[in-house]
This record gives structure tokens, sequence and C-alpha cells, in this order.
């Protein structure tokens, strides 16, 4: 389903190199985690996947099903069914939920020549994913992400993410920030939403959220690169080892490669 | 795509209305003295109370000095090269619409303006008004029924003369400003409106406001008087052609709300605001201003002011009555070169007197945006409140944004509440939304409509969907 190969990314306004040559090749049906210590690049690699004009892809290239999307706007990513749930949400003052996620569904749905759904279809539909997070319809009515708590935020990620059925789920650090009680409803909200028609990557820097949702892979990313890849012993190891003892794999395999 | 990027293509957008009508004018030659006015006072056949008006504003005006206080440059106009009345040719008394230059009608049409009452929309009554006369009213006698007269202001001016007479000038008089006292001297027409005791108006009154013509002025004055306990609801409408010289429009609005009346008077101003780089475009110099002369009355003023290379324009309330509320809602959109300077003045003197003020500018492009506005409580106003909220939004990194509130409370009772913010439209909050799916001309309209809601929400019906369309047109970054 995505398949990055030997990927350079820039910062378009300084030229800093944040990503130097990763490599991730995520199918169907699987579930990744990515972990790694601050400013490794794992949020970057996220944004620009789902097409952020901040950066500036160097070298290497990113697949979709096959299909070079780097040329691709954000929006026509989207269409696709690349969601990105982001770590800072944004507040958009004055538009509810319920607008924005209108708006979204009924173009997604238009690019993919799905049907549209009418509004009251389209209320019944909401209805049923708010159950997913565990909130009211009032929520629908709140103005995007304006005011809310950090979880709160974090919980409109994923429920957007339920409404708009993406088929590659970029989650970036939505465990952080939230409880033990809203980390365990998000948590089984991605489990319910997961199927084997999509694939699931989550960027994360804890545990924690592991032991909710089993990864079928785990990478650790130093540096800007991908430094080891292993099953769900490798994020255990990670909890009690810290990633100290990984930073040799960074030099070893970095700049000589 | 980056913020200039989105800029440039902002900076892109057309002008819809740009285009010009060919009629035979009977024109006047240009620049001003006291024979033009009296030529123009009878032409129009008018009394002489009227012309000794327009003589005594003329004296006051020549020994006025064009104000420069506002945070805005420009070229003053040459007030010897403008005409001051231009009216189409051939205009016999207008019966029906078959009497209206076809190109004329033809013009409404192309701006969506049909003045055919059957297309009309449903409930609004049309004033049209093409260069300096006004050319026809809709559903006169529907509104006659009612006992609303709401006709031409000439047209008032013979038929209602104690009325005009009574209240013309009553709230902004001939000596008010520079340019209220240049209109008091010149204007050629505008609307009028009447709303006798306990009656609702059965529609919306609506003026639109066109300038066609290279060389004239469009001094209009439009007189709105509500008696006790009515309710009126007017809105007017404005667009010019494309001309790469500047056009002055200096308009007086005035309102008179009785005990317990209300008016609510909404505008949708798109003038054409020049090209990118500043040449062209229309000076809209107005002077708006209403008195809540009877108790428990009410006035609201809302604004979407898009167009315009210039605007200078603070729709005031006089909260003269007790219990009376005054409102001011506004959407001040600057792209390209325009600057607007613009806001209200509420001025408490009664009682319990409310004022609610709610201003949202939004610069992109190379524009100056300010809200001025003052609030004044006088002694005599006890308890009396005012909430103001200034939001200004800028996207692009060479526009401008600036607040000038104006307090002043001479009553140790009245509670004045001021807010102000400042936000950027970001790359992250359109990557937020193209993230959602949304393009990026799609992701900019839904900002600045969830940014402008409180006021949007404010205009009638009608009206409200145009208004949307319009910030999207303004606004729009076609994707590059």
């Amino acid at each position: 389903m995505l398949e990055i190969k030997n990927l350079h990314v820039i910062v378009e306004e300084d030229g800093t190199e944040i990503l130097k040559g990763v490599n991730l090749t995520v199918n169907k049906g699987e579930i990744h985690a990515i972990m790694g210590p601050n400013g490794s690049g794992k949020s970057t690699l996220a944004k620009v996947v789902a097409g952020h004009p901040e950066y500036e892809v160097t070298e290497g290239e990113i697949l979709y099903n096959g299909e070079d999307i780097l040329e691709l706007d954000p929006d026509e990513r989207a269409h696709l069914g690349v969601f990105l749930a982001f770590q800072y949400p944004v507040e958009v003052p004055g538009v509810t939920n319920k607008i924005l996620l209108r708006e979204s569904y009924n173009t997604i749905a238009e690019s993919r020549g799905r049907e549209e759904l009418d509004p009251l279809e389209f209320d019944d539909y909401l209805a049923k994913k708010l159950e997913l997070v565990d909130q009211g319809p009032e929520f629908l009515d709140r103005a995007v992400n304006t005011g809310f708590s950090g979880g709160e935020k974090k919980r409109n990620e994923i429920f957007q993410m339920a409404v708009l059925e993406p088929k590659l789920s970029l989650l970036d650090e939505t465990d952080s920030g939230l409880d033990i009680d809203a980390l365990r409803i998000v948590a089984d909200g991605i489990k319910k939403l997961h199927g084997e028609d999509d694939a699931v990557v989550m960027i994360t820097h804890y545990q924690r959220m592991l032991n909710y949702i089993t990864p079928d892979y785990v990478h650790v990313m130093i540096g800007g690169k991908i430094v080891k890849s292993g099953d769900k012993d490798l994020a255990l190891q990670l909890e009690e080892k810290g990633y100290e003892w990984l930073e040799s794999y960074a030099s070893v395999n970095g700049e000589g490669k | 795509m980056s913020e200039t990027k989105l800029l440039e293509s902002m900076m892109g957008e057309e002008y819809k209305y740009g285009f010009t009508t060919d009629v035979e004018y009977d024109d006047f030659p240009k620049g001003i003295d006291e024979d033009v006015i009296r030529l123009l006072s009878s032409i129009k056949d008018e009394p002489e109370w009227l012309l000794d008006f327009r003589l005594k504003a003329f004296r006051r005006w020549k020994e006025m000095e064009e104000p420069s206080w506002f945070n805005a440059t420009y070229k003053s106009p040459d007030f010897e090269n403008i005409q001051y009345y231009s009216s189409p040719k051939d205009r016999p008394e207008v019966e029906s619409l078959d009497d209206i230059d076809p190109k004329i009608r033809e013009t409404y049409e192309k701006l969506g303006i049909p003045l055919e009452e059957q297309k009309m929309l449903a409930g609004v009554a049309v004033d049209a008004v093409f260069d300096s006369v006004s050319i026809f009213t809709t559903f006169k006698e529907k509104l006659a029924e009612a006992g609303v007269i709401f006709c031409s202001i000439s047209e008032a001016v013979k038929k209602y003369p104690e009325l005009v007479q009574k209240y013309m000038g009553s709230v902004v008089p001939a000596n008010d400003n520079f340019y209220a006292a240049l209109n008091s001297a010149v204007f050629s027409d505008g609307s009028f409106c009447y709303v006798p005791k306990d009656t609702i108006c059965p529609m919306e009154l609506s003026t639109y406001f066109r300038i066609n013509n290279m060389d004239s002025g469009q001094f209009e004055r439009t007189l709105i008087i509500a008696e006790e306990n009515s309710h009126v609801s007017y809105l007017e409408g404005c667009t010019a052609p494309m001309y790469d010289q500047n056009q002055l429009h200096a308009a007086v609005v005035e309102l008179i709300a009785l005990d317990s009346a209300e008016i609510k008077y909404s505008t949708i101003q798109n003038w054409y605001a020049g090209d990118e780089d500043g040449i062209g475009g229309i000076f809209n110099f107005v002077t708006k201003r209403g008195i809540c002369k009877g108790d428990n009355s009410k006035i609201s003023w809302t604004q979407l002011e898009t167009g315009s290379a210039v605007t200078l324009k603070y729709p005031s309330v006089i909260l003269k009555g007790d219990n009376t509320i005054g409102e001011f809602y506004s959407v001040a959109v600057t792209n390209k070169r325009q600057q607007a300077d613009t806001g209200t003045k509420m001025i408490h003197l009664g009682k319990n007197s409310k004022s609610t003020i709610i201003s949202k500018g939004i610069s992109a492009g190379y524009s100056n945006n300010s809200y001025r506005g003052q609030v004044k409580i006088s002694k005599k106003a006890d308890n009396a409140r005012n909430y103001s909220q200034c939001d200004s939004m800028l996207i692009g990194q060479t526009c401008g944004a600036h607040t000038f509130p104006y307090i002043e409370s001479a009553n140790p009772t009245g509670q004045i509440e001021h807010e102000a913010t400042t936000s950027r439209v970001g790359e992250d909050q359109i990557f937020y939304l193209q993230q959602r799916g949304l393009s990026e001309d799609d992701a900019i309209s839904m900002i600045v409509n969830g940014f402008c809601k409180e006021v949007l929400k404010e205009l009638p019906m009608e009206f409200a969907v145009e208004a949307n369309k319009l910030l999207g047109i303004k606004l729009e970054g076609s994707v590059g």
C-alpha cells in the first residue's frame, strides 16, 4: 500500500535536512508503530506523506498503491484515502465539526465516485461514529478544535478518521495528552476502525498505546532514518533500555551508507 | 502551495462587474459652483427650501478642509474634474419597465438584479440607481397597500415634501463633515422610505447602486423614517465598471427610528477596487448615521465591505431614547492595494441604552484595513452598556490590520467592554483542511466564513448566500 524508498527531505525555508534516507513498506491490513527520540523526524515523515508544503523532497519516492504521489496536493492525497491525525490539531473558529465533516465527506465521496449523503442521512451516519469516541451530539456543533482540551482534540482526530474512513491512517502522537480513560477510548476506536483493507501507522513515544493496540511492526527512527525494525517486543525493549543503545546503529548505518 | 503563491493567485482574481453600459447621457459640465447647483435644482424642479439647503451646504463646504485624519493615503479627488450630475438620456417618466432603456435593463440583468417583479427574489423590493438617478422602484403598489412609501428621493421631494423637509439633514447636518457637505450641495437622487405607525414592512427593501459613467461622481442620499412601533429591513448593493481613474462616491444615509421602532440596514458593497497596482477604483466616502429618537427603538447596521479602492465609512447610531439599542456588524475585506478605514460611532444619550459592535477585518495582498470606532457615554446615560469585539485576520505577509478604538464615558454607571484579536490564516490551517479533502480555495473560504460567521448571520436570509459567494470570490486563490 505504502512504499517509501530512500526518502530525503529538507525544510523548504532553511534547507535543513530532516529525513536522510527513510525506507518503509506498509501493506494492507498491517499496523506499524514508529518510535524514536524527539527530533528524529517521525512527525516530518507523517507530514511529508500527507503533502505538507513546508517540506521538500530532495531524493527518493513515496508510492501509494504503486503510484507516485509526490506531485499531488494534500487534498488529492486525502481523496486517495491518506489520513493524518495531527499531533497538534488546528483550530478553525466559527466552523462546526459537522460543517467541516459534511464538506470533507462529500468532497471525498465525490472524488471516489461514491454517493454523497443528504443532510439527514449524514446525521444518522455521524451519530453512529460519535459512539466510537464516546461523545454526544453536542460535539458536532462545536467549532473545530476551538477551545478543546488536548484530549478532546485528539478524540476529534479519531472521530474524523472514523467518519472519513481512510485507507492509510497516519496517527501522529495521538496518544500524547490523553489520560488513561481517554487513551483506552481512543485506542479502542482505532482498533474498531482498523480492518484488513486499511493500514495504520502510529507514531508514538510510549509503549502504553501499544498495550492496547498490538502493532505488527515496530520501527525505531533516529537521526532521520529508520535504524531498526522488529515486532512488538522491540517496543518493550525500548521501554526498558531507552534509545541510547541504538544510536550506534544510526552512526554506523548513517552517513557512510 | 506556499503562502506567497497563494497570495499571488488571490490577487489574480477578477472583478465580475467591471463592464460598462453604452448609454447616452444628459451631462453637466464638469466642476462645481453655485450655478451648477441652481441648474441641478431647477432640472429637478425642486422647491425653494431645497435649493437653499443645497446652497448653504455648498458655502459651508467651500470653507471646509478635506479631512486627512484616517489611516489611508491617496491622491485627493479633483473636485473641478467631476461631473456632478449624470443621467441617462431620453428618460421619460417611467411608468412601467418598458419605458426604461433596454441597455440599462440589460445591465441590471447582468448584475443579477432583474427588475421584472416576477423574477425578483421573493419579497424584496428594489430601487435601482444608475449613476445619478433612480431608474425604477419595483413593488411600489404592494408596499403602498401596507402604507409604506418606498421611492426615489426626488419623487419624495415632490410628493411628500413635508416629511423630507422635516427629516433631511436632521441626523447628518449639511455641515457635518466635508463629504456630507458636498453631498448636501449636489446630491442627485437616492432612496426614500417611510414606514407608518404600527407597521411591519411586508418585504425587504433594497437599493442597488451602479456607477456607469466614467467622469461622474455618485452623490446619493437615503432617508429612512420608521414611525412608532414599526419595523423595516433595508439592503443596499453597489457595483461599478473598471476605469483606470478614481471615481468618487460620497453618499449620505440618515435613519430615524421613533418610539419602539426598528430599522435594520444592511450593505453589500462591491464597488470596483482598482487593479493590482492600485490604479482606478472607487473612493467610497460616505456618512451613515441613524438616530434612535424614540424610547425602546433599535437601529442595526450590518455591512459587508469588499470593494472600493479607498473606503472611509463609519455607520453610527445616536442612542437618544431610553432603552434604545444600537448594533454594528461589519466584515471588511481588503485585497490588492485596497485601503479601508471603517468602523462606527455609538453615542449613548439615553438611559439603559445598549450597543454592540462586532467588526471583522480581513486583509490580503498589499492592502491596509483599519477599524476605527468611538463609544461615548454621556452624563445622563445611566446604565449604558457597550460591547465591542474587533477581530482582524491577515492573509499573507504584506498586508496591514489596525484597530483604533476611542472610548469616552462621562457616567460612572456605564459599562464598556472591548475585545480585539488578530490572527493569520496560516499554512497550517489550510493544510489541515486540505488534509481533510478540501481544495485550497474551499479551505480559505471556510476559514474566512467561519471567522465572519457572527456578522454574516445578521444579513437578511436572501442575501446571506450571495455574501458567502462574494467572500469566496474576493479571496479566491485558484489552485496553482
